[in-house]
């Protein structure tokens, strides 16, 4: 992604998702979230099976390229479910404690959705991925 | 609602090398019911994950209600001498459990 065309593309291709019948707030809980402002989609991975047979324990990894260093480090990470019934699904505030800015946990997912992870770095800057998941059985409301 | 929490199982290694990453895997059996089902029983959320090391925070998760039932979470610490890690887990309702682990730096 060191390409400057293709970076820019990128990053018109995310800001242009449709979230068809998204989560009903799912765009305040953003915002509450990490505020307004822009994302950039490199140095973060999000990674969600394609698909999950129980949408009620889907294994979600997210991890951010960071030293974890005083100066530079991933100070929160947050994930939302575009089509849940409710968007959240956790807030990891990270520390350079941690030696890495890897999270690993499992999720509810009620149907086929994407999902968010948005990384907030100690300089200010936020990081922005998005993952598929097809569900077989929905796991919120089963 | 009334049932006390359960007992959290950690893995975390014994003994670790001086600022090498290591993992820790946490699970805590609890149904992290939203209430938000057909006929569901009352809200019952864990709502945070606390850890610690030597008193000073890692990592605080806060749990929302697309946290799956049973959260599992795994992360990397990195130590630079032998350190106690606390983990405490805390529900809606203000109750807590706490669990510690001691890594021992070569």
């Amino acid at each position: 992604m060191s390409n400057p065309r293709l970076r820019r593309r990128a990053l018109l291709t995310l800001l242009a998702l449709p979230w068809p019948a998204a989560a009903a707030g799912l765009q305040e809980a953003i915002r509450d979230a990490v505020g307004e402002g822009a994302f950039t989609e490199a140095g973060i991975t999000l990674a969600l099976p394609a698909t999950a047979e129980n949408g009620g324990q889907v294994p979600l990894t997210v991890q951010v390229e960071s030293p974890q260093t005083e100066a530079l480090h991933v100070t929160a990470i947050h994930i939302f479910a575009t089509r849940n019934p409710t968007p959240g699904v956790a807030s990891f505030r990270l520390t350079p404690l941690l030696a890495r800015a890897e999270v690993q946990t499992r999720i509810r997912l009620a149907e086929h959705q994407q999902v968010i992870a948005i990384a907030v770095m100690s300089d200010g800057t936020r990081r922005r991925a998005v993952a598929e998941a097809r569900v077989s059985t929905g796991g919120c409301l089963a | 609602m009334s049932a006390p929490l359960a007992t959290p199982r950690l893995r975390v290694p014994r003994s670790a090398r001086r600022g090498e990453a290591f993992e820790i895997r946490c699970l805590m059996t609890h149904p992290m019911e939203t209430g938000l089902r057909p006929d569901a029983p009352p809200r019952d959320m864990l709502n945070r994950l606390l850890v610690r090391v030597e008193g000073q925070v890692a990592l605080d998760a806060t749990l929302r209600n697309g946290t799956a039932a049973n959260p599992y979470h795994v992360f990397f610490l990195r130590l630079e001498r032998s350190s106690e890690i606390e983990f405490i887990w805390s529900d809606e309702g203000g109750r807590s459990v706490r669990a510690t682990a001691r890594v021992t730096i070569a």
